[in-house]
């Protein structure tokens, strides 16, 4: 408990549910603030304070094993309960430092995208996704997930929207990520449901002692199983229910890219493990094919051709988005070998991932704050125009592509080797083969960036005009991190894959 | 055969909803219409749900106060679910409905009520915007709109 001096004992007692209560309340405070800059102050603190909260709980589950809080006092299974553990943990801290970094980047970016009257409900929409978020991922009750769920997502669509001011197209894409969404959500909670049919109960922990006595159920429980993964497959953009992220990312403000990229995906990610390996049990042979085939058949067709498709866009922003959906390829890939450390090789790559895509979606929003433009031929000559926000696309696009000492060359080699445990030769062949197609879609890129003349005035100078520090701060912070992890400074490395292995220790053998 | 349906008839109309509504929301290009089919597609879940609440002879789920041990007055604070719970036994013979999925299923309705709200005020920024909600027509708008600002670049 030495460590434990850093954070007061409420947090242990508490912090769960502040987490999301917090930002919650916060949220319909900001909606009614009058003064702009307050509503970012108010935003800040509350992401701030909810870091340091879910980094205590983070701390706590290494110290002293997982948290179960009630919430009221009622026990489960008839109250709610609120779980964290070695696999909710990282997840939570991962949400809430995005969520800081992005509003850091926030004030700058607001001035040139969101309309002055419009900048506080904007925040009150964010601080409610990010409370939905974070509800998603601890609560213990599968339809409080499902509530949780609707909140991110509601007030996701609005945030998209609100791209509006800046490019109109973000209405069309704010509208079909809403039907698309709805009918991911409405899926889910048909699944559970027959889940509920089955099992009579909304305990998570409850459903799946029920269904390993009933060993996997009936035809219900199949059928519950199959709403839900594609329920969750639309929010997570598995490969053939991805069609409305490219929109939602390319037309949405600079920073709800950021914060959807880094975020919301991994949260639904973080469920698909949730309800495959707690709720439901990977012994259960209708769980077993579904892996397999579905997933890794997902996984595997999204990598190649979410790869290609993002080597001819002419956008950056839906080259990024393109290569957001391959690369839950690899994740999922690593979910569905299955092992222990297919596991951690998958969750190891949700975490990097979610850092490198922060780190090239501010560098991208950074050069549209600057230029108003974000298409590859628009970057040409742009390391000498903003030397430093390249620099750290550079390195983010390093990491995407897995080059040695990065992040992405970590949880790469990890899944390659998970999966030539398992003796899946080909699966080892697409994950190189699909690296070479992120070396061509982010090689274009940087190419034009460095070896391109930049747009010159006057026929003989060229602007330098570096992004503002607000914007560069996070942007650095996310890049070193990726070096960090990829060369292990300061343990950071050991750390991520030791978080990684004790997640899927928890997936596999109960609570850890 | 026919007896199964006739018997399970509920299900029969919440699959026909289910259906329904998703042909909606895929086959139609006008935004309203499609918001249409998402309501009814939402509905048929909010049916099934309330189908598996019911028992078969089940009562409602009120307990009513026989002046027993354990409810004094009107009201009566429970100190937990399970002295809820020995109370419904205790009143025993009787069978009552699931409550849970009602509840549930008040909440579903609230997300179905905020997802068409804010549907519909897309819907109403789209016609401001672009003048239609043809899906057809906006795409049209922006391939033309988007090539002109490209040219004059």
């Amino acid at each position: 408990m030495s460590s434990m001096s850093l954070f007061p004992q409420w947090i242990f007692e508490q912090g769960p549910a502040f987490l999301i209560v917090l930002p919650l309340l916060m949220g319909a405070v900001t909606a009614i603030l009058p003064n702009r800059s307050m509503a970012w102050w108010v935003t800040f603190f509350v992401t701030l304070i909810c870091t340091y909260t879910a980094f205590g709980l983070f701390q706590h589950i290494y110290f002293d094993g997982f948290l179960l809080y009630t919430m009221g006092g009622w026990a489960p299974p008839h109250g709610i309960s609120l779980i964290v553990d070695g696999l909710s943990a990282p997840i939570l801290l991962l949400i809430s430092v995005m969520a800081m970094l992005t509003v850091i980047y926030a004030l700058p970016s607001s001035i040139s995208e969101i309309e002055p009257k419009k900048r506080a409900p904007f925040y009150a929409a964010f601080l409610i996704c990010f409370a939905g978020l974070m509800g998603m991922v601890i609560t213990g009750d599968a339809f409080n997930v499902f509530v949780f769920l609707e909140v991110s997502s509601i007030s996701t669509y609005v945030l998209v929207a609100m791209g509006a001011a800046r490019d109109r197209r973000s209405l069309a894409a704010a509208y079909n990520y809403l039907i698309m969404g709805s009918i991911g959500a409405t899926f889910f909670v048909i699944g559970l449901g027959f889940l509920f049919m089955e099992t009579g109960t909304l305990n998570m922990a409850e459903m799946s002692a029920i269904l390993s006595e009933l060993n996997g159920g009936t035809r219900v429980s199949k059928v519950g199983y199959g709403f839900i993964i594609v329920g969750l497959g639309l929010k997570i953009a598995m490969f053939p229910l991805h069609t409305w992220l490219p929109r939602a990312y390319a037309y949405a403000p600079t920073k709800i890219t950021i914060f959807l990229a880094s975020t919301a995906t991994k949260a639904a990610i973080y469920l698909l493990l949730r309800f495959t390996f707690t709720v439901f049990d990977p012994s259960f042979d209708y769980i077993a094919v579904m892996l397999k085939y579905l997933i890794m058949g997902a996984a595997i067709v999204g990598m190649v051709l979410a790869s290609f498709q993002a080597i001819f866009q002419s956008d950056v922003r839906r080259v990024l988005a393109y290569s957001s959906v391959a690369q839950v390829g690899y994740i999922l890939l690593g979910i569905g070998i299955a092992t222990s450390s297919g596991l951690a090789a998958g969750y190891l790559h949700l975490l990097n991932h979610a850092i490198i895509k922060g780190c090239l979606f501010i560098s991208v929003g950074a050069f549209w704050y600057r230029f108003g433009i974000t298409r590859v031929s628009d970057f040409s000559g742009l390391f000498k125009t903003m030397p430093l926000t390249m620099g750290a696309f550079t390195l983010g696009g390093l990491s995407l592509v897995g080059v040695p000492f990065t992040a992405g060359f970590v949880s790469k080699v990890k899944l390659i080797l998970a999966a030539a445990e398992q003796e899946m030769w080909w699966a080892v062949l697409v994950i190189v083969f699909s690296s070479v197609l992120a070396i061509v879609y982010i090689g274009r890129i940087i190419i034009v960036a460095y070896f391109g003349s930049p747009p010159k005035i006057n026929g003989s100078t060229f602007i330098k005009n570096e992004a503002p520090f607000m914007m560069l701060f996070p942007m650095w912070v996310l890049g070193l991190m990726s070096i960090a992890i990829g060369v292990n400074a300061f343990g950071i490395g050991d750390g991520f894959v030791s978080a990684s292995e004790i997640a899927a220790s928890v997936l596999l053998g109960g609570r850890g | 055969m026919s007896s199964l349906i006739l018997d399970q008839y509920n299900y029969a109309v919440v699959i026909i909803l289910m259906m329904t509504g998703l042909y909606v929301v895929f086959a139609s290009r006008n935004l309203i219409k499609k918001l249409v089919g998402l309501s009814v597609f939402q509905t048929s879940v909010f049916l099934l749900y309330i189908t598996i609440g019911k028992v078969s002879g089940g009562q409602p789920p009120i307990v009513e106060s026989h002046g027993t041990d354990h409810v004094n007055s009107e009201t009566t604070l429970f100190a937990s679910i399970g002295e809820l719970e020995s109370v419904v036994q205790s009143s025993s013979g009787v069978l009552y409905s699931n409550p849970l999925p009602h509840v549930l299923i008040l909440t579903a309705i609230v997300v179905g009520v905020a997802t068409l709200a804010i549907g519909l005020s897309l819907v109403v920024r789209v016609r401001e915007v672009y003048g239609t909600i043809e899906e057809d027509k906006i795409e049209e708008y922006d391939r033309i709109y988007y090539k002109e600002i490209i040219e004059r670049q």
